[in-house]
């Protein structure tokens, strides 16, 4: 057991493409972080970099007590589950999990016992003598685990691993994994894009955007406070809505409309505002209704508000119009400042203490 | 089901007799005695003087001193065959290993050199390489034989596609595992390559069993005749009003074309089935 250290860590590839950027990140023991972030963000080249799979450019990774810059992936006491699997095609499922234990010269006793412990662990005692390739992708995925598990690591090293399953299957993996891993209690480092695989089984989260940390925190956090546009757009579905407004005389304006009172000085801001924050009043901001989006449980309403998009979550059975007008609570506006895009705090909007 | 056009059927028939018809000559012609071929041409019915000819040509000790048989050619060719495969693919899984595994300078051009010599043949560098065997006292060995002609550009080439189609994650995996560059290439790499083993396995057999000029020059022991020599041996003999063993010929021939056939369907199993199951 042990925690993973990042200090200004940076990768710059051959050719000079700074892929990530100074990441500073703790990750403590027995915690469940993932890092969440859109294709190309530099995700998977950061964990890499952990498991020594890709050399650290800038900055001092730890895993446990021990600085690992120098050390290859075998010393660092890790195991890495990939997206394609990766489990050698000619062994059978038995063979490889034993395999990583094999070349460390663990007693064969003590193999067993471990292989059939994870076998166990993830019902795949009946396919321990078949090769991958009689395996579906779920159980595939379920040996490439198990070949993390009986090396009984310091730390997970997750790279999308359930980026090649069907939705369904993805979704009661998610279960699978974050089920074992508090069973365990090893250290996880996790990589996705999705959001929402993110949101269900991080105990924090790590958005990265461009190489850089966007933002740290808890699911919920984030999911409440994104510290810029660019996680509000990211994280959550659908997407925060993002508006064009501005603030003046101490008032947030939308398209002329006035949704609440804030402290901030005049000047054009981006307005945040989620879906289901937002509902159908008798007065409000008016806007055209575009089209409906029907889940089932309830309805994604896109609308106009002057020339801007916006998005709404609705009962099934809520009477629509062609023109409505929207209210959404103060609280639950989020503003950003237009052109850096990070999130601002009015200091007003804190209530002020009453004076004994 | 597609439906089945007798015209076509009948296009591959010909096509397939036309193509067994030397070979059914040479296996009926062989079991006639040498003076019924030299009057009445080839057969296409079997003769009578199968056994005599074959038991002859696999036992009698000919040549000019007198001591080598057919089966001791049969041998030669046999160590040779195999003796070039594997060693051809031992050392051309090595180099492709290197090349594609390990990241040294010039490894591209390394590799570009290696791949042009595919453009020399052997013919052009014979005589050099007679030197080199003549000076370092390997004329008539089966060293002499078999090494000089080991270094396979076809091989090398062959190999290092298949391990540059070899995920890259798999190899990750391995070093998480704690295997070595050693154990990499034992445990996963030869394994996964069983299918192009196979296929390089019946192309440099074939190759090192065809050959001919290579021992013409390197062997003057008789002890040392492949097939291949000695079926020209016995053709050589029209002096006089001596009639060539034709027979005897055409047995050798037909021997001389078992071993690779054996190896391609052997191997040929193993590789179709390497490529249904293996899926990388
Ligand atoms: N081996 C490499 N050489 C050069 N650039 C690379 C290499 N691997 C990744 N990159 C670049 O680094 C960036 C981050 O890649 P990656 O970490 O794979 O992103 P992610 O996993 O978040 O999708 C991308 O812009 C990618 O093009
Ligand atoms: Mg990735």
């Amino acid at each position: 057991m042990a925690q993973i250290t990042l200090k200004g860590v940076g990768k710059t590839y051959a050719g000079g493409v700074q892929a990530v950027s100074d990441v500073n990140l703790d990750v403590i023991d027995r915690e469940f972080v993932v890092l969440v972030g859109p294709s190309g963000c530099g995700k998977s080249t950061l964990l890499r970099m952990v498991a020594g799979l890709e050399e650290i450019s800038q900055g001092e990774i730890a895993i446990g007590p021990r600085v690992v810059n120098r050390l290859e992936p075998a010393e660092r006491d890790i195991a890495m589950v990939f997206q394609n699997y990766a489990l050698y095609p000619h062994m059978s499922v038995r063979e490889n999990m034993a395999y990583g234990l094999k070349n460390r010269k663990t007693p064969k006793s003590e193999i067993e016992a471990r292989v059939a412990q994870a076998a166990r662990m993830l019902e795949l005692g009946p396919y321990l003598d078949r090769k991958p390739r009689a395996l579906s992708g779920g159980q595939r995925q379920r040996v490439a685990m198990g070949r993390a598990i009986v090396r009984q690591p310091a730390a997970f090293l997750f790279d999308e691993p359930l980026s090649n399953l069907d939705a369904k299957l993805r979704v009661s993996m998610r279960g699978e994994i974050r089920k074992l891993q508090r069973r365990l209690g090893t250290t996880s480092l996790y990589v996705t894009h999705d959001q929402l695989e993110a949101m269900t089984l991080a105990d924090r989260l790590v958005v990265l955007n461009g190489g850089q940390i966007e933002q740290v925190g808890s699911p919920l956090e984030v999911y409440h406070a994104p510290a810029s546009t660019f996680v509000a757009a990211f994280i959550g579905a659908p997407a925060m809505n993002l508006l064009d407004a501005y603030i003046e005389g101490g008032r947030v304006k939308l398209e002329g409309h006035d949704m609440g009172l804030v402290a901030l000085p005049d000047g054009p801001i981006t307005l945040g505002i989620r879906a289901e924050d937002l509902s159908i009043g008798t007065q409000g901001l008016p806007v055209t209704l575009d089209y409906v989006e029907e889940l089932g449980a309830n309805r994604i309403v896109h609308c106009f508000a002057g020339g801007q998009r916006l998005a709404l979550i609705q009962p099934p059975e809520a009477p629509l119009s062609e023109h409505m007008t929207l209210r959404a609570r103060p609280q639950a506006l989020h503003l950003f400042d237009t052109t850096r895009g990070a999130r601002l705090v009015a200091p007003a909007t804190r209530i002020p203490e009453p004076v004994a | 089901m597609q439906k089945i056009n007798p015209l076509d059927h009948l296009i591959l028939i010909l096509g397939a007799l036309f193509l067994i018809a030397p070979v059914v000559l040479a296996v009926m012609s062989s079991t006639h005695s040498a003076i019924a071929i030299h009057t009445g041409g080839l057969f296409l019915l079997p003769g009578s003087d199968g056994y005599e000819t074959y038991h002859k040509v696999l036992t009698a000790k000919g040549g000019f001193t007198g001591n080598v048989t057919g089966a001791r050619m049969l041998m030669n060719s046999m160590i040779m065959g195999v003796g070039f495969a594997v060693g051809k693919i031992v050392l051309s899984m090595m180099a492709a290993y290197a090349l594609v595994y390990f990241r040294f300078r010039l490894a591209t051009l390394f590799f570009w050199i290696i791949f042009t010599t595919l453009l020399l043949p052997l013919e052009v560098r014979i005589m050099p390489s007679y030197q080199v065997m003549s000076k370092l006292h390997l004329l008539n060995t089966y060293t002499g034989l078999i090494v000089p002609l080991l270094a396979s550009a076809t091989g090398t080439f062959y190999f290092r596609q298949f391990f540059k189609s070899v995920p890259d994650e798999l190899l990750e995996a391995a070093r998480i595992d704690a295997a070595g560059p050693f154990k990499f290439f034992i445990d996963i790499l030869v394994p996964l390559s069983r299918t192009m083993i196979a296929a390089i396995f019946i192309i440099m057999f074939v190759y090192g069993w065809n050959q001919y000029l290579w021992p013409i020059l390197m062997t003057t022991d008789e002890s040392f005749f492949t097939l291949m020599r000695g079926i020209k041996a016995i053709l050589q003999v029209w002096v006089g009003s001596q009639i060539p063993d034709y027979n005897e010929a055409f047995a050798l021939a037909v021997l001389a074309m078992i071993p690779p056939v054996l190896v391609v369907v052997i191997f040929q199993r193993m590789f179709i089935k390497g490529l249904t199951e293996s899926d990388k």
